[in-house]
Parts: C-alpha cells; structure tokens; sequence
C-alpha cells in the first residue's frame, strides 16, 4: 500500500484553488482553502467522471466544470443535484513546503 | 382541506427537477409526474455523445430510481400523454381515459425535433430527441456507412463526430454561410468547423436542399447548388420546436414556446410551464423573451417552478448557460453573445481561448469559450458570475490572462 505521498509543493496550489495530481493510475484534486488550509480528494466528480481540478473552489466549495455539481471539498459531501454521491476525501499534512496526502 | 395536489406534465429533466423540489421544499401533498416515454427519467445530452460512441447498444442514464421515487412518494405514471388541460374543473385527461385533479399544474412539456418535409416518410432519415431515437441511431450507424446530416447545429455536429469515431464517411449539409450561425460566434465556430474538416467531415455551408429521393442502394439527396450526396442514413438536425399544443387547445397565451411571466407563470395562475417548452422574459436582458433548450435551465426552471408553485414569487434570474463536446474539444457559452456588439479575446494556455461579448455601455453581457476538454470551464463560470452581476470589467484585465477573473469578481 501507498501510504503517503508526496503530492505538490505548497506553492503550486493558489489560495481558493484547486490542482490535479495523478499518481499510479489514480487521479486526485488537491484544494488549498481561502484559509491557507489544504486538502484532498478523489479527482473525478461522482456524476460522470469530470475531472474537478478543471472546476471552481469558491470558499469550501468545488464546483465540477461540466454540469455545476457541488461538494464540500473538506468533507467530501455532494451538495445537491445532479451530484448525490459524497466524494471520498484523503488526510493531508504539509512538510517542508510539500503537500503530502494518504492515499491509504 | 387538503389540496388535490401538484401534477407535471413531462418527466425529463425539468420535470422530475420540479417533482424533487416540491419535496425538498417540504410539500406533503399528492406529486404526479406523467411522462409520455416509458423509460425512468434520463439524461438527455449523452444521447447524441456518449450513447453514441460505445461499440455496443446504449442504456438510458437515468437520472432516478423507482425505490427513489417510492421514497419520496412521488407518483410516476409512464407511457402515458395527457389528452386535454380542464381549466374550470382543474384537472387533466390522460390518453388511458383517466382524470386527475390538480391544485398547480406544471407543463414541462419539452420539444421536439423540428421535421423537414421533404425527408416525410422517408425510411432512412431519423431524427435524436428520446433515447428511443437513440437506440435506433445507433442500431443503424454501423462502421462505414454513408452519413448526411441536414443541419450544422448542436445535435447534428455532435452525431457528425460520433458517426466519424465509427469510421463512417459523413456529409454535413448547412442552409445558412456557416454552421452554428445561430447560437455561436463565427470565430469559435470556425474552429468546430476545421476540427470537423480536419476529422474527415465534409461540410457544405450556404446550400439548402433542392430534393431528396430513396431507392434500394440508399438516399440521394440533391443541394440547391447542383450538387448531390449520396447516404445510408439521413440524420436531420434542424432545430426543435416547443410542445405547446396542450397548452394551446387550452386556451394559454404562447409566443415561441409556452408564454410564462418571470415567474413561470402562464395567464392561468394555476398553471406553470418551464424548460424548453417555454418562453420568458429575462430581466438581465431587459425583459427579453427567449425560450432556452438547455439541461441546466430545465433544472434550473424545474426547480423554480415548484417554488413558485408552492407559493413563491421569485423571478427566473439564471443567466443562460450551455455545453457541447465534439471529439476532444470543449465549447461552453454564458449568457447572450448576440447582446454585445464588443468583444475582447482572451487566450487560455496554448490553444484555448474566451471571448468576452460587452454591450455600449461595458457591461459584460456573455462569454463564450472553446479549448480540449475542459480548459475554459472555470473562466466561463467566473464570466457568468460576472454576468449576473452586471458588471463592467476593464477590457485591458479581460484580455490579460494573468490576471485573475476571480479577482475581477472580487472588485
């Protein structure tokens, strides 16, 4: 198992933003908070496999760039059409500039 | 007393969007949807994209369960077209004989594609409104047969790619100098054209069509301009027209589409209509009337009519937005473009690029994008936020890439 990995630097993501990292096969959004947090998740929408970093974070809130559907990107929680599947979410820790997430 | 309930007409999208508001909006009455297709409400935009590219048959994506709708105690009668509105007697007849009362009423009556008559009975031209229509698309595209599409619109271009995916040979035949004349700017629809042309498409623009004539080797289509195209299969693809005849037989005001008020109100204040049967007045535009054929405003509209309907007075305020795919290319459009004479480019990256559509006085009235996959998606949704607010963005700053659209919001 993959455990933690070593996922951007902390500067590669703006405030209020979101990017993609693809590590083996598997894609993932790593989000950086209005409030200087950070954060990950699964990268495709549970809608129709779009992928978010493409989309818009507004406050906690990714939105997919196709059909609008939200989730809290803290949480994970789909917030309401066309999106009812939560989206799985990954412990994020950040060390010596890097952002490291536990893809488990 | 309670009230005799809320009936839907058309379960798509915007219907099945206005049933699942009613409830989340906590109405505990009756909810009858009555759709005249059999299947379970599904997504309609895969149907000319995703449906089509698979090697095998597609399955409708629905967009609900039974157990969903069991649960939320809403009761879909399928299969099933209503016959007459009764005004006085506030309930609607159903083509099975049965009557069923309502206290509001909402049409979500869709479209349907607009026929060409001289392609009538003819047994290889079909048209893409159901999943229905899908299916046989599909069932007849098989690899290598000789495709004509009549119509350089959304749904033509879209089963245009589909078709060159299945290594068809395909004709695009457009009446007007260029395809998408209506709803996209000439400069992004040059660049479907060429990914068209450079996919193999072979599109005639400025040529109507003089006659058409089926024998047993297939369909011979002769243009206006002399020339002729030879199909297996004819895909027409001419726009689509609101269903209005129920709302007409019973005596409602249309004007392209269903006529409602901001507030999806038909002249009947017991009846609403929303979606593409419809057609309202836009404050953003001044009180412009349009009728938009868009998933997310039959969403949109769906979920404001059962407020409305529930008592509610809240106007239509969504700015219009809608998306194609074509083969890796992403087109998104915000807003209105033929509203602003002015426009100011933005290049995203490489090869994606926006335009900004800006009225006289400088208020950003539409946006429209193109780039692969996604790229301009989040400048498009920040360009509509813009939109909605009315904003006058400097030029210089809607030109410059690195400068931000959220920070433009943020002024």
């Amino acid at each position: 198992m993959a455990g933690w990995v070593d996922a951007c630097g902390a500067d590669d993501v703006d405030e209020e933003d979101v990017i993609r990292f693809d590590h083996e096969g598997r894609t993932f959004a790593i989000y950086r908070s209005p409030d200087d947090d950070y954060f990950a998740t699964d990268g495709l929408c549970t809608h129709e496999k779009i992928h978010l970093a493409d989309g818009l974070v507004m406050d906690d809130i990714i939105e997919c760039p196709k059909h609008n559907g939200r989730f809290n990107y803290k949480t994970g929680q789909a917030k309401g059409a066309p999106v009812c599947v939560n989206l799985k979410t990954y412990p994020v820790k950040v060390e010596a500039g890097r952002v490291m997430i536990d893809i488990g | 007393m309670q009230d005799a309930g809320m009936v839907i007409v058309g379960a798509g999208e915007c219907g099945l969007r206005a049933a699942m508001s009613l409830r989340e909006q906590g109405y505990h009455g009756r909810v009858t949807l009555i759709g005249a297709e059999v299947h379970l409400p599904y997504e309609r935009p895969p149907l000319s994209k995703d449906a089509m590219a698979g090697e095998t048959l597609p399955t409708p994506k629905t967009i609900t369960s039974r157990d969903v709708l069991d649960a939320q105690g809403i009761s879909l009668i399928s299969g099933v077209t209503v016959r007459a509105i009764d005004r006085a007697g506030r309930f609607v007849r159903l083509s099975t004989g049965e009557s069923i009362p309502y206290d509001k009423l909402l049409l979500a009556t869709g479209a349907e594609p607009r026929r060409l008559p001289m392609a009538e009975g003819l047994s290889r031209c079909v048209t893409l409104r159901t999943f229905d229509d899908a299916l046989a698309i599909r069932s007849h595209l098989t690899r290598g047969i000789r495709v004509a599409v009549i119509g350089g619109g959304f749904i033509g271009l879209e089963l245009a790619a589909a078709a060159r995916r299945l290594g068809c040979p395909v004709t695009v035949i457009e009446s007007l100098p260029r395809i998408l004349a209506r709803a996209v700017p000439a400069e992004i629809a040059a660049i479907i054209h060429a990914e068209h042309v450079a996919h193999g498409v072979d599109i005639r623009t400025g040529t109507g069509l003089a006659s058409m004539e089926e024998g047993p080797d297939g369909l011979s289509i002769a243009l206006a301009d002399g020339a002729s195209v030879e199909a297996d299969l004819c895909i027409i693809g001419i726009g689509a027209v609101p269903h209005v005849g129920l709302a007409q037989e019973a005596g409602l005001s249309v004007d392209n589409g269903i006529a409602v008020d901001a507030e999806l109100r038909t002249d009947d204040p017991h009846i609403f209509a929303a979606g593409d049967c419809c057609s309202f007045p836009l404050d953003l535009y001044g009180g412009r009337r349009i009728r938009l054929e868009a998933w997310r405003n039959a969403q949109e509209q769906g979920a404001l009519a059962a407020a409305n309907m529930l008592g509610g007075h809240e106007g239509h305020k969504a700015v219009p937005w809608f998306w194609s795919d074509q083969y890796g290319l992403g087109l998104q459009i915000a807003g209105l473009c033929d509203e602003g004479p002015q426009t100011v480019r933005r290049d995203v990256g490489e090869v994606a690029f926006i335009l900004f559509h800006l009225a006289e006085d400088g208020r950003l009235v539409a946006a429209s994008g193109i780039g692969p996959g996604n790229a301009i998606a989040r400048d498009i949704r920040l360009a509509e936020m813009l939109i909605a607010k009315r904003a006058c963005p400097p030029v210089d700053k809607l030109a410059a890439a690195d400068t931000k659209l959220k920070a433009l919001l943020a002024a």
